[in-house]
């Protein structure tokens, strides 16, 4: 199990390394599919199979597929050559050094004094009915306004996707050309 | 009688508040009842009472109608008393009379002005000011009385305000007489610290018991009412108002730029007499203030080209005539000159407006001509007041009261004096005649398109008889000794006198030899002008005068451009370089400030996705950071 | 059970969430802006999960579905907005909408 979660976190890595690389979006969108899997697998081997069926079947079958679909449709695949030139070598620059600041320190936060070294994640693995209980239990407000949240993202997203005129002839100011 | 005194100025203060209120939607006739008659019904109260007073005076020859008190601060209080004694009878009668001539007047000169209303209201107000002011028993009375004729003065010079000129000249006359102004206040400030009261026959008994003849004190004081004196009266230094002044309409200039305000310097010299005589460099320097400003203004005058402007040098040069009478203590002298100046000025002034007003407004002497004969009522008053300007001997009222201020002079050893108001009548008769000649003899110049009305005429008239008639109520001994006037102004002069006056009266022979150059004075310079200005030499108007000679008489004596190079212009720059002071900066600072604080926070909406994730990334870095160094410091801590 | 170290498993999460942060910063495309969020909140639905199994309890997971409840919500809403911004633009550059500047 241990040699598992070594393996599939080397997999996610390498899978999201080449996502922020690479040009055709269709292509950043499969390696992403392939890092969530991999995630899902260190899921489980940390005992949290719920989580990880969820990973594969919302993170990676839903809302990456909803990426697919998008870009599908506004056909933005291929468009390399923009990216290219908007990817230039320099650009990588600032950003790279942001974030191995950042990672710097969350790294040292994490590890250095602060009483983390040293446990383990070996314990009983929580199975969906625990996780279950406690989302309708513990966490039911929670789960509650986690529902409100999605509805308001569904009405959001269908007014925003809208064609406007000139079927509905919705107020001026939405700017549709 | 003396209950009805402060009706006196009630009933024109009355007239200016009815017609200020109500004035607009009046007609024109009721306008003209309310502000001439209402200084009309005063003058006849001014009359009944002055004729009680003469007929049986008071007791200490004064009666005081005692009105509510004003205020009263910290040991001051002052009151709207009013007191009449002998010379504020003649003041009052001069200034309601020869007000309600001129109001009279006005009723026909302004008949076409659309401000009809406004100029009666205002002039209702100026005399109800200067009768408070000639009436009143305190100083601070006085002062509001003089502060009220400073504003009417400045109203009527502007008062066709659509002109931005007379407004400069309003302003100039008010700002010059403001310097007057604060020096009264300063000297009557220290009046009251040093004698603790504002009353003025207090003053003039509290004065001489406390101060000795000649002390600092009392010299400091008479010199600040003496700078009060000089800015109304317009005497040097502050005589630059004055010819500016003719902006305003010509009843105007009569009532309050000849007859009347700037007279309140002579009155109040005259008032405070007793604090004069206790400063004798002050008194001095009256006299030579008169003395060089009554010459100054003489040849000013004979320069001129604006027939106002003539008359206003003449009344500069005149007014330093009853300076120079103050200055040796001739008090009686200096009002019989006050009241018969009235008269003749004020004619001239109310002819030269008939002439004015008939020329189309035309002011300039050399356009103007052969009135003669078109014009002659008004020609035989202004030839009567003219003589009477020249002191014509023996037939003018002037003749008799520029005797007796030469006499007096004379007599008072002031021999300078006497000889430069002996130049100046020299003078006078030369301008007075160059005026009437330019004005109305020699080839017409503008045909006169109408005929002053009965209005006009009958103020004429009645100024112009008494021009003539006006002085036989003082008589030198030589010529029947009669001493009507200065015998009925005695009380109000008398009194301990530090400085004695002039006992008894010159020996004739004396004063037939003064009167005889007096009289060869004035003939002599009426001849000269003539000789220089009559009609057949037309072509040589100043004949024989260079051209920067006769600027500087003409522009004064450029005291204008003194004051500006060393006055005006320096205050000026300053106040511009000080429009961007310390405090200026200050608030400016505070503006830059938050502007560039706006600037710099818009420039961070950049509307740049990218930038805005640049931030939040930063901002957690930072926050991380901070997390991590408090993180490090609370361990050391625990771990110790 | 496997026993991986806590902290492995947080400094993985970090790796990816740092991973997740550059890419959001390089990138002007407006769609991949959003996979790098994804990227990021997947890195700490990891992180929560890898607390809950320290502690064995189900609120490590019951916290990661709620962040899958808002990715979801967000992903929706970001890629209606994403096609709002090729309709008025004509192109998914994040830069071409820089009209509220100032």
């Amino acid at each position: 199990m241990t040699f598992a979660f070594y393996l599939a976190a080397a997999v996610a890595l390498v899978a999201t390394t080449l996502v922020i690389t690479r040009l055709n979006l269709i292509h950043a969108l499969l390696y992403l599919i392939v890092s969530q899997l991999a995630i899902a697998v260190a899921f489980l081997c940390l005992g949290a199979p719920f989580a990880a069926a969820l990973e594969v079947i919302l993170y990676a079958g839903a809302i990456l597929v909803l990426f697919v679909f998008v870009v599908m449709t506004l056909n933005l695949g291929s468009a390399v050559r923009e990216e290219s030139e908007w990817l230039t070598r320099q650009a990588w620059i600032g950003p790279a050094i942001l974030g191995l600041v950042l990672l710097g320190e969350v790294v040292w936060l994490l590890t250095a004094g602060t009483g983390l070294a040293g446990t383990s994640t070996a314990a009983e693995p929580v199975g969906p009915v625990a996780v279950g209980r406690a989302l309708f239990g513990e966490y039911v407000l929670a789960t509650e306004l986690a529902g409100m949240l999605l509805l308001a993202g569904l009405v959001g997203a269908f007014h925003l996707g809208r064609r406007t005129r000139p079927d509905t002839g919705e107020p001026p100011g939405e700017g549709s050309r | 009688m003396s209950d009805l005194l402060w009706a006196i100025p009630f009933l024109p203060l009355l007239g200016f508040v009815v017609l200020a209120l109500a004035g607009r939607r009046l007609s024109r006739r009721a306008v003209a009842w309310i502000g001439a008659g209402s200084v009309g019904l005063a003058a006849v109260v001014a009359l009944a009472t002055a004729a009680s007073f003469i007929a049986s005076p008071p007791p200490s020859d004064a009666a005081v109608q005692a009105l509510p008190s004003w205020f009263e601060v910290a040991g001051l209080s002052a009151s709207f008393s009013l007191r009449l004694d002998p010379l504020a009878t003649v003041m009052m009668l001069v200034v309601t009379g020869v007000g309600f001539l001129i109001l009279l007047y006005s009723t026909e000169f302004m008949a076409d002005d659309a401000d009809f209303s406004r100029f009666f209201a205002y002039l209702d107000l100026f005399v109800g000011a200067m009768l408070v002011l000639v009436l009143a028993s305190d100083l601070v009375l006085l002062l509001l009385g003089w502060e009220g004729v400073g504003l009417c003065s400045y109203l009527l010079i502007g008062f066709w305000y659509r002109d931005p000129a007379n407004g400069r000249a309003a302003r100039k006359a008010f700002v010059v007489t403001r310097i007057g102004d604060a020096a009264l206040l300063v000297g009557m400030l220290l009046l009251f610290t040093h004698l603790g009261t504002l009353d003025i026959q207090e003053l003039m008994t509290r004065a001489p018991a406390a101060w000795p003849v000649g002390s600092g004190t009392a010299v400091i004081a008479a010199s600040l009412l003496l700078a009060g004196a000089l800015g109304k009266s317009a005497q040097l230094p502050l005589q630059t108002w004055l010819p500016d002044a003719m902006a305003g309409p010509t009843p105007v200039s009569a009532l309050i730029h000849a007859a009347t305000m700037v007279t309140a310097g002579v009155y109040l010299i005259a008032r405070t007499h007793t604090l004069f005589e206790l400063a004798p460099p002050v008194l001095a320097a009256v006299g030579i203030i008169g003395a060089l400003t009554l010459i100054l203004a003489g040849f000013a005058a004979i320069a001129q080209r604006d027939i106002k402007r003539v008359l206003a040098y003449s009344t500069i040069s005149q007014l330093g005539y009853m300076f120079v009478a103050l200055g040796v203590g001739a008090w009686s002298a200096a009002i019989f000159h006050l009241m018969t100046h009235a008269f003749f000025k004020a004619a001239l002034f109310l002819g030269a407006g008939a002439v004015i007003l008939a020329c189309q407004h035309e002011h300039d002497l050399y356009r103007l001509g052969g009135l003669r004969k078109r014009m002659p009522v008004t020609f035989w008053t202004f030839v009567a007041s003219a003589a009477a300007l020249a002191g014509v001997p023996l037939v003018t009222a002037g003749f008799y009261s520029k005797d007796l201020i030469l006499a007096d002079a004379w007599q008072h050893g002031a021999y300078w004096l006497w000889g430069a108001a002996w130049i100046g009548v020299v003078l006078t008769g030369i301008y007075t005649t160059r005026l009437v000649l330019l004005a109305f003899f020699g080839d017409v110049g503008i045909e006169p398109d109408r005929r002053p009305g009965a209005r006009i005429a009958v103020p004429l008239i009645v100024l112009g008889v008494l021009s003539v008639i006006g002085g036989l109520v003082e008589l030198p001994a030589s010529l029947g000794g009669l001493h009507a006037l200065s015998g009925f102004l005695a009380p109000s002069f008398a009194g301990p006198p530090p400085v004695a006056q002039a006992a008894a009266e010159p020996p004739v022979g004396t004063e037939l030899v003064l009167e005889g150059l007096a009289a060869l004075a004035s003939l002599g310079g009426i001849a000269l002008a003539w000789l220089w200005f009559s009609p057949s030499r037309h072509s040589q108007r100043t004949p024989r005068l260079p051209a920067r000679v006769r600027e500087l008489w003409a522009s004064g004596f450029g005291f204008d451009r003194v004051y500006e190079l060393a006055i005006t212009r320096p205050f000026t720059a300053l106040g511009i370089r000080n429009r961007n002071d310390v405090v200026d900066g200050l608030v400016r600072g505070v503006v830059a400030l938050v502007r560039f604080g706006h600037r710099e926070a818009s420039a961070t909406q950049t509307g740049r996705l990218r930038g805005y994730a640049a931030g939040v990334v930063v901002g957690a870095v930072v926050a991380v950071g901070l997390a991590a160094v408090v993180f490090v410091l609370v361990a050391n801590k625990g771990a110790v | 059970m496997s026993s991986v170290p806590l902290e492995h498993v947080l400094v993985l999460a970090a790796l990816l969430f740092a991973l997740g942060v550059v890419a959001l910063l390089v990138r002007r495309n407006a769609v991949f802006m959003l996979l790098a969020i994804e990227i990021m909140l997947n890195a700490a639905g990891l992180a929560f999960i890898a607390a809950g199994a320290r502690w064995g309890q189900p609120a490590g997971q019951v916290m990661f579905v709620f962040i899958l409840a808002m990715a979801a919500a967000e992903v929706a809403v970001g890629l209606a907005l994403v096609i709002r911004l090729r309709r008025l633009f004509g192109t998914v550059d994040t830069d071409a909408a820089g009209e509220m500047k100032g």
